[in-house]
C-alpha cells in the first residue's frame, strides 16, 4: 500500500516539475476561463454575452394585463434576438420541452397572476393576496441560457416592483375608470407597496427539473466557462499521466520496479494513484484559482470537493484507456490531444450554445466534461452535494468501468503479463 | 565454496530467434564472475531471465537457493541489478531517485535516510546529490544508476556493461567500487565487451557468443586453453592488402592461425617476437608496407579470436 503512495507521489512530483504540463495544466485554461470571459462580457458588464436565439417557451394563463406584459417583454426590441420565444397553452407540454432539452426554460404564467398583484375592477375584493407566483421551469443542461431567462423575468418583476409596470399605471386606470377615489389612492398605493416591497422570490419560483434549484443571488457565465475549461485541460492532464505508463516502458524504470520486490498490480496501482492525485491538484488549484481570480463561487464545498473527486475518477480511467490503445507515447499524445477537444466539444466545455443534435448530446454523457460541468454549475447556482450525488455516482462508475476496460485492453496487447 | 547462482540449461527464444541457447554455468559466493560476448551476444538477454524481468523459453536458475521460476519474489530480495541503460527519472535529484528505489525495495525512514547518503558516497556524488539527474554528466548518471542497485545491500549484483560509453575517469571509478564491493562480500556477475574489464576484475569469466557459452574459467585457464598464444598485428593501408598478406603468412613456420580484421593481418603464435622478422621480409616480398607493429601478451581477445575467428569488438 505504501509503495502504491510512492509511485504515485514520485508521478504528481514529475508532472509539477514538467514545465510544459504545467502551462497546459493551470495555465492554459485560466487564461482561456479570462479570455471567453472577456468575450462574453463578464468583465465588462455588459448584457452582451454572445448568445442568441435562447428558446424559451412562454405559457401565459394569465388573463390579465401582467401577464400580456410579460410576454410583451419577451418579443421586445429590448430583448431583441437575444431570445427566441414559442407559446404554449399547456404548462405541463412546456415542462415536457424543458425535460427533452429542446428549450432553455420554461416561463408559466398562473392564471389569476395579474389578479393576484393588482387590484381587481370590484374593489369590494380587497387588497390583491399576491399568492400567485410565475415559475421559470429551467433546464440544468443550459445554465447559461436558462440565466438570461430567468435575469429578463426578473428584471420585468423589478420593475412590477418599483411599480412602472403595476402600482402606478393600475393605480392611475383605476382612477380614470372611476373604479377608486383619488383619495383613496395614496391608501392602495401604499398596501400595493408594502406587499410588492417583499423580495423578488415572493412573486416568482425557480423551479430547476428536479424542483430543487433556490434561485442564484446573481447569474455569473464564468461558473459554467471555469469548469468547462477545467475539464477541458483535465483530459490533457489524465492522458499525459497514461503516457507515462508507456515512457517507463520506454526508458527502463517500469522494468527496473518490476524486477524490484513489488508486485506487478501494485505498480499498476501506483500509476494509477499519480494519475488521479495529479487530476486532483489541477482541478483544485484551478477551482481555487479561479475564485480567487475572478471572484467566482463555486458553491456547497462538500459538493465540490465531492465532484472533483469523481471528475478526477473518471477522467483517470479514461486516461489510462487511451495509454491502453495507444503503442507509443506520441501515440497517447495525439489520441490525448483528439480526445480532449472532442470530449471538450460533446461535454460542453466551449458551453451549451454550442450547436449540437440531440443524439450528439447523448454520446457526449460518456465524458467526464458532460457530468462535471452541469454538477459544477448546479453547485455554483446554489446546489448542495445531494444535487450532484447523480453526477458523482456516474463519474464514478464511469471512472471504475474504465480501469476495468484498461486492465484488460493492457492484458491483452501483453502489457500486463500474467 | 557455495554457489550463489546457479543456472542450468538456461535459454530464451524471441520467436524462431535463439537469443540464448542453453548455458549453464554458477557463480560462487564471493566471487566476481564476468560474461564477456559482442553485441548480441545474449548477455542482457541472460541477465534479465535471471533478474526475474522475464521467464527463460526452458532451464531455470536458482538463486540463494530460490529458483528465478518458482520463486521470483525471493530472488528479487536478494539481488541488485544496474540495468545496461539508464532507469533513472532524469527531473528528479539523485537523492529523490535513490530514496524512490529504495522505497521500492521496501526501505523507509531514517535508515533509507542514511543509506542514501551512504551510497551518494560510495558512488562519488554526495555534493550533486541535490541536483537534478538531467543535469549530470553521463559518468554521474551511470554512477546513480549503479547506486540504485546498491541501496539494500544486495547479496548478488548484477551489472549489465555498466561502463559504456563514458570517459576514462569514471570508467575507473566504477572499476574501483566493483572491486570494493567485492571486498565487502558481494558476489557481481558482471558483463562486458571490453577484454581488459573482465580481466581485470574477474575470478572466473564466461564467453558468450550468439546465445552460448563458448568458454568458461579463470583468466589463466582460457589463455592456456589456446596454447598462451600471443598476438601479432601487422597494420596496413587497405583491407585488400591485409588479406593478401595474411595468405601468405599463412605458411609461415610458428604461426598457429592467421586472421584479417580492420585493415590489419592478425596472426597467432607461440612466440610473436620470433615470428616477427619473417612476417617483415615475407611482406617485403610482396610489396605490401607495414605501417604499425602490435605484440599482445596472451588475452581474452585472442581466446575469442581462436574460438570464432572474429574479434571481439566487432
Ligand atoms: N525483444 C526482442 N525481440 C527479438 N529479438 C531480441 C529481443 N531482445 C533481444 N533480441 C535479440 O537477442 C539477441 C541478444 O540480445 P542481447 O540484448 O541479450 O545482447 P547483448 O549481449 O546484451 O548485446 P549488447 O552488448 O549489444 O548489449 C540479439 O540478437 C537481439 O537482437
Ligand atoms: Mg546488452
Amino acid at each position: 500500500m505504501k509503495k502504491l503512495f510512492t509511485i504515485g507521489w514520485k508521478d504528481l512530483l514529475l508532472a509539477l516539475r514538467d514545465r510544459a504540463a504545467l502551462i497546459l495544466m493551470f495555465v492554459a485554461p485560466l487564461a482561456l476561463t479570462l479570455g471567453l470571459g472577456l468575450v462574453t462580457g463578464r468583465f465588462s458588464g455588459q448584457d452582451n454575452n454572445g448568445l442568441r436565439d435562447i428558446p424559451v417557451v412562454l405559457v401565459n394563463q394569465d388573463d390579465g394585463q401582467l401577464g400580456i406584459a410579460l410576454v410583451n417583454v419577451f418579443t421586445s426590441p429590448e430583448v431583441g434576438t437575444l431570445v427566441k420565444p414559442i407559446s404554449d397553452t399547456d404548462a405541463a407540454v412546456a415542462r415536457k420541452r424543458v425535460d427533452d432539452d429542446k428549450v432553455a426554460a420554461a416561463v408559466i404564467i398562473p392564471a389569476g397572476y395579474s389578479a393576484s398583484v393588482i387590484p381587481a375592477a370590484n374593489l369590494a375584493n380587497g387588497i390583491p393576496s399576491g399568492d400567485k407566483k410565475i415559475e421559470i421551469y429551467v433546464n440544468p443542461a443550459q445554465p447559461v441560457s436558462a440565466g438570461v431567462i430567468r435575469t429578463i423575468v426578473d428584471e420585468f418583476i423589478a420593475r412590477v416592483q418599483v411599480g412602472r409596470v403595476s402600482g402606478l399605471i393600475v393605480i392611475t386606470q383605476l382612477i380614470e375608470n372611476g373604479l377608486l377615489k383619488p383619495a383613496d389612492a395614496t391608501v392602495y398605493a401604499q398596501g400595493l407597496t408594502d406587499r410588492l416591497d417583499a423580495p423578488t422570490q415572493s412573486t416568482i419560483t425557480v423551479r430547476s427539473i428536479s424542483d430543487t434549484g433556490t434561485p442564484p443571488p446573481t447569474f455569473d457565465v464564468l461558473s459554467v466557462l471555469a469548469p468547462g475549461m477545467a475539464l477541458l485541460f483535465l483530459m490533457y492532464t489524465v492522458t499525459r499521466g497514461g503516457a507515462t505508463l508507456l515512457t517507463e516502458r520506454d526508458n527502463g524504470t517500469l522494468a527496473r520496479m518490476l524486477i524490484s520486490p513489488t508486485g506487478a498490480a501494485q505498480i499498476i496501482g501506483g500509476k494509477v494513484i499519480g494519475i488521479f492525485l495529479t487530476a486532483v491538484v489541477q482541478v483544485a488549484v484551478l477551482i481555487i484559482g479561479s475564485g480567487l481570480l475572478f471572484n467566482l463561487h463555486w458553491g456547497d464545498p462538500i459538493g465540490v470537493v465531492a465532484l472533483v473527486l469523481a471528475v478526477a475518477a473518471s477522467a483517470t480511467g479514461w486516461g489510462m484507456v487511451i495509454a491502453a490503445i495507444a503503442r507509443t507515447p506520441a501515440i497517447v499524445g495525439s489520441l490525448g490531444a483528439a480526445a480532449m477537444l472532442m470530449f471538450g466539444v460533446l461535454g460542453g466545455s466551449f458551453g451549451d450554445n454550442f450547436p449540437l443534435p440531440d443524439w450528439l448530446l447523448t454520446v457526449g454523457k460518456i465524458t467526464p466534461n458532460a457530468w462535471g460541468i452541469k454538477g459544477f454549475a448546479r453547485l455554483a447556482a446554489g446546489g448542495t452535494f445531494a444535487d450532484v450525488a447523480p453526477n458523482v455516482i456516474a463519474l464514478c462508475i464511469m471512472g471504475v468501468a474504465l480501469f476495468a476496460i484498461s486492465v484488460w485492453l493492457f492484458r491483452r496487447n501483453g502489457f500486463i503479463k500474467q | 565454496m557455495s554457489d550463489i547462482l546457479e543456472v542450468h540449461n538456461l535459454a530464451k527464444s524471441y520467436g524462431d530467434f535463439k537469443a540464448v541457447k542453453g548455458i549453464t554455468f554458477g557463480i560462487a559466493d564471493g566471487e566476481i564472475f564476468s560474461l564477456l560476448g559482442p553485441n548480441g551476444a545474449g548477455k542482457t538477454t541472460t541477465i534479465s531471465m535471471l533478474s526475474t524481468l522475464f521467464a527463460p523459453t526452458s532451464g531455470d536458475a536458482s538463486i540463494g537457493g530460490h529458483s528465478v521460476t518458482q520463486d521470483p519474489m525471493a530472488v528479487r530480495r536478494i539481488i541488485g541489478v544496474v540495468p545496461q541503460d539508464l532507469a533513472l527519472y532524469e527531473d528528479l535529484t539523485g537523492r529523490e531517485n535513490l530514496t524512490f528505489w529504495g522505497n521500492m525495495y521496501g526501505l523507509g525512514g531514517a535508515a533509507l535516510k542514511a543509506r542514501v547518503s551512504e551510497v551518494l558516497e560510495q558512488v562519488g556524488l554526495t555534493d550533486k546529490g541535490n541536483q537534478r539527474v538531467k543535469t549530470y554528466s553521463g559518468g554521474m548518471k551511470r554512477r546513480v544508476n549503479i547506486g540504485v542497485g546498491l541501496l539494500h545491500k544486495p547479496r548478488l549484483l548484477f551489472m549489465d556493461e555498466p561502463t559504456v560509453g563514458i570517459d576514462p575517469q569514471s570508467r575507473r571509478a566504477i572499476l574501483d567500487t566493483v572491486k570494493d564491493l567485492n571486498r565487502q562480500g558481494m558476489s557481481v556477475l558482471y558483463t562486458t565487451h571490453y577484454m581488459e574489464e573482465a580481466q581485470e576484475l574477474s575470478h572466473r569469466i564466461g564467453i558468450i557468443d550468439h546465445g552460448e557459452l563458448i568458454a568458461l574459467g579463470s583468466l589463466q585457464e582460457l589463455t592456456r586453453s589456446i596454447g598462451e598464444l600471443e598476438t601479432l598485428r601487422l597494420h596496413v593501408a587497405e583491407d585488400a592488402e591485409a588479406a593478401r598478406l595474411a595468405a601468405a603468412l599463412q605458411s609461415l613456420p610458428g604461426v598457429t592461425r592467421v586472421d584479417t580484421t580492420d585493415h590489419q593481418a592478425v596472426l597467432m603464435t607461440p612466440d610473436a617476437e620470433e615470428v616477427l622478422p619473417a612476417a617483415v621480409s615475407k611482406a617485403n616480398e610482396i610489396s605490401i608496407k607495414i605501417r604499425s607493429i602490435d605484440i599482445e601478451e596472451p588475452n581474452l581477445e585472442a581466446v575469442f579470436l581462436n574460438l570464432t575467428g572474429r574479434a571481439l569488438r566487432d
